[in-house]
């Protein structure tokens, strides 16, 4: 799949950042709004899937290899559940909260009423979100990356 | 609170936890070093093995187990996700861990020349990590999400050799019938969420109504169950996996296919154990229906699987037909005991049957072991072009000797102990099912002695100066090794094994008042 037209381009250079911007925040803001890091996730994947259709999955994998998006997909994999191994560790239950309220990061207790939601709240569940959004954009663009550049090797098709 | 009553405490979350952190972890090792990969995935198992021991010790001397996820103390497990550990799971959990450790063993030398191991290792350790869940979970819809997995990671596992056209097709019929499988459970579960507004097994045992709806849901869950399980008329992904799957990967898919067969035990016994031994239909009760359908089954079962065993060339095709007929012998013995419950003789076909899921592992795990050290030396999968191996292979062939009598149910070995125990049990049911079985296994031996004629004995073929046949190397011959030392020690002293683990496992199976009575009394 070669690079499109430079309506397409130009469409893509102003979109994609926009996109990285909205999934970053829905992930980040998982524990407040709907969402979280697994949509987040799928959204910045799409805006790397855009980079892929437009200026095609050669041009991509020049600057970015499938083993390193697989080393990090693994990452997140692990440090997910590392989080949860730092439960047992804290507060003696599998998965455990050790970090809500205790006044550490995100350790907040929130106050109760019609407030503003505060950011600084919600124990690991904001960790917990950044690292599956680190799997989910990783493991999908992955994917999108081998089968845009798989299907568009001629050899395949003899 | 000592440090091991905590680790008891904690270990049916770290037995599903622990390989699933090693499942990630060791792909990244792998970019480091192989050799250190290797080594980490067989610590993380091992490691396991270490804790399910520790669990099993206390679950065998002071009863099941509840952990409840996320709460600190025990508060309405009715509502929380729970693991409930009794000693049915965790025999079968040891059956599980110990298939894991000798397939990691074996692969270390069967698939040193292949590449994407990385992935191999963490996909059997994912497969490892969801075997166990299914086995140790008190909560349906968990049992399907591990299930979900393992049907995932398993078509993953299948496609390994993916440069054969029929292992991607064997992979591909497996994802196509493993997934509308575990949708038919997806389907049930959401039948019984919406009538009883559970989903552990505990609480929907105790509330089961056995409305219409109730016994669609059973055939649903048996139905797919014993399809994941390779029973007859669901069985033909079966030996199409197991035949052109690396034999290593075999072993920990046989672990997923043999915890499917405790979740038929499961939902039998556990949950429409109360219902079925009550009820009433055509003027019979209702285990005797449901048991003499599975009776059915597994006579069919028996029968279709050796029949095609003694049609097939290639090897592991061949052992993977027997393994079908191997199921049969457990589905006969369960059937038996649950369409005689109550009397004598159903205790001892329960015996039986849950001892040959061990022995049933340990046999076919043995031959597929030896298939592979057979392809791994030759390349050849088809008997035709084999022969005269037993002049190079002198080990192989001992453990090949082993692992058909072990089948067959020759007297030294742990098949005897077994079998013996379901046909005395199934005689007094009906002569007729005992005679089948007997005839069956008569014809396992003939088969297995075909194979050990044609490919171990006579002239020896196809060498070439080049390759030079050798025996298998030594990780491989310890592996095998493993399952034959087992395989002679269960034949010797059946009775440690049956008093030590079978027992307790079978009486946790027919006492569903207590795994009720776990959940609902600890309100």
């Amino acid at each position: 799949m070669s690079s499109m037209s430079k309506i397409v381009r130009t469409m893509t250079n102003i979109l994609f950042p926009l996109t990285m911007i909205f999934g970053l925040y829905v992930i980040a803001h998982g524990h407040l709004t709907p969402g979280g890091g697994f949509q987040g996730g799928a959204i910045v994947a799409s805006a790397c899937a855009l980079l892929v259709v437009t200026y095609g999955s050669r041009w991509v994998l020049g600057r970015i290899k499938e083993k390193r998006l697989s080393t990090f997909e693994s990452i997140g994999a692990v440090s997910f559940i590392t989080l949860a191994f730092l439960g047992l560790v804290f507060s003696m239950v599998f998965f455990g909260n050790f970090l809500a309220g205790s006044n550490l990061l995100f350790g907040t207790t929130p106050v109760t009423g019609s407030t503003l939601a505060d950011f600084n709240t919600g124990g690991v569940l904001p960790l917990m979100n950044f690292a599956v959004g680190i799997k989910v954009v990783t493991g999908l663009f992955a994917i999108v990356l081998i089968m845009a550049y798989a299907s568009s090797t001629k050899e395949w098709n003899s | 609170m000592t440090p091991l009553e905590f680790l008891i405490e904690q270990s049916p979350a770290l037995i599903v936890a622990v390989p699933l952190l090693g499942a990630f972890l060791t792909s990244l090792i792998g970019r480091v070093n192989e050799k250190a990969r290797n080594i980490f995935a067989l610590f993380i198992v091992c490691l396991t093995g270490v804790l399910i021991a520790i669990l099993a010790s206390d679950v065998l001397t002071s009863g099941p187990r509840l952990y409840v996820f996320g709460a600190q103390n025990l508060q309405v497990p009715m509502v929380r996700i729970i693991f409930e550990v009794d000693s049915m799971s965790i025999f079968m959990a040891i059956i599980t861990i110990i298939l894991a450790l000798v397939a990691l063993v074996y692969s270390w030398s069967f698939l040193k020349e292949y590449d994407g191991l990385d992935k191999f290792y963490t996909l059997a350790l994912l497969l490892i990590t969801s075997t166990l869940g299914m086995e140790l979970t008190g909560d349906m819809f968990n049992f399907f999400v591990f299930l979900e997995i393992s049907c995932i990671t398993s078509c993953a596992l299948i496609a390994f050799w993916i440069t054969e056209g029929e292992a991607l097709e064997a992979a591909f019929k497996y994802l196509v019938i493993s997934s509308i499988g575990a949708l038919f459970i997806l389907f049930s579960i959401g039948l019984l969420y919406a009538q009883y507004n559970a989903l552990n097994i505990a609480t929907l045992a105790s509330v089961l109504q056995f409305s219409f709806v109730d016994k669609i849901i059973l055939v649903l869950l048996v139905v797919v169950l014993a399809m994941k399980a390779g029973v007859v008329p669901m069985h033909m992904w079966l030996p199409d996996s197991y035949g052109r799957a690396p034999p290593s990967v075999i072993l920990v898919i046989m672990g997923a296919t043999l915890a499917s067969f405790y979740g038929i035990l499961r939902v039998i016994f556990t949950l429409y154990g109360e219902v079925l031994t009550t009820t009433m239909r055509f003027n019979l009760p209702m285990h005797v229906l449901v048991g003499w359908l599975l009776i059915a089954l597994a006579v069919v079962t028996i029968i279709v699987g050796v029949l095609m065993a003694l049609i097939q060339s290639d090897f592991m095709r061949l052992i993977a037909y027997v393994a079908v007929a191997e199921i049969g012998y457990m589905l006969l013995a369960v059937g038996t005991g649950f369409a005689a419950w109550g009397t004598a003789y159903a205790t001892t076909a329960l015996h039986g049957g849950v001892l040959h899921i061990l022995n049933d592992a340990l046999d076919i795990g043995l031959l597929f072991l030896v298939a592979g050290a057979v392809y791994y030396v030759t390349k050849k999968r088809l008997l035709d072009d084999l022969g005269g191996l037993a002049r190079t292979m002198k080990y192989t062939t001992v453990f090949l000797l082993i692992g058909l009598l072990a089948v067959a149910g020759m007297p030294p070995l742990n098949g005897f102990a077994s079998k013996f125990l379901i046909y005395e049990s199934v005689y007094q049911l009906n002569p007729i099912l005992a005679i089948v079985a007997i005839l069956c296994s008569i014809l396992m031996l003939a088969i297995f002695v075909k194979v050990f004629y044609a490919a171990f004995l006579g002239p020896q073929r196809n060498i070439t100066a080049s390759t030079g046949l050798k025996e298998a190397p030594r990780s491989m011959l310890i592996a095998m090794g493993v399952f034959a030392a087992a395989a002679i020690f269960i034949g010797l002293f059946p009775n440690y094994v049956l008093d030590t683990l079978v027992k307790p496992a079978v009486s946790a199976l027919l006492n569903h008042a207590d795994y009720i009575g776990m959940v609902i009394g600890g309100v």
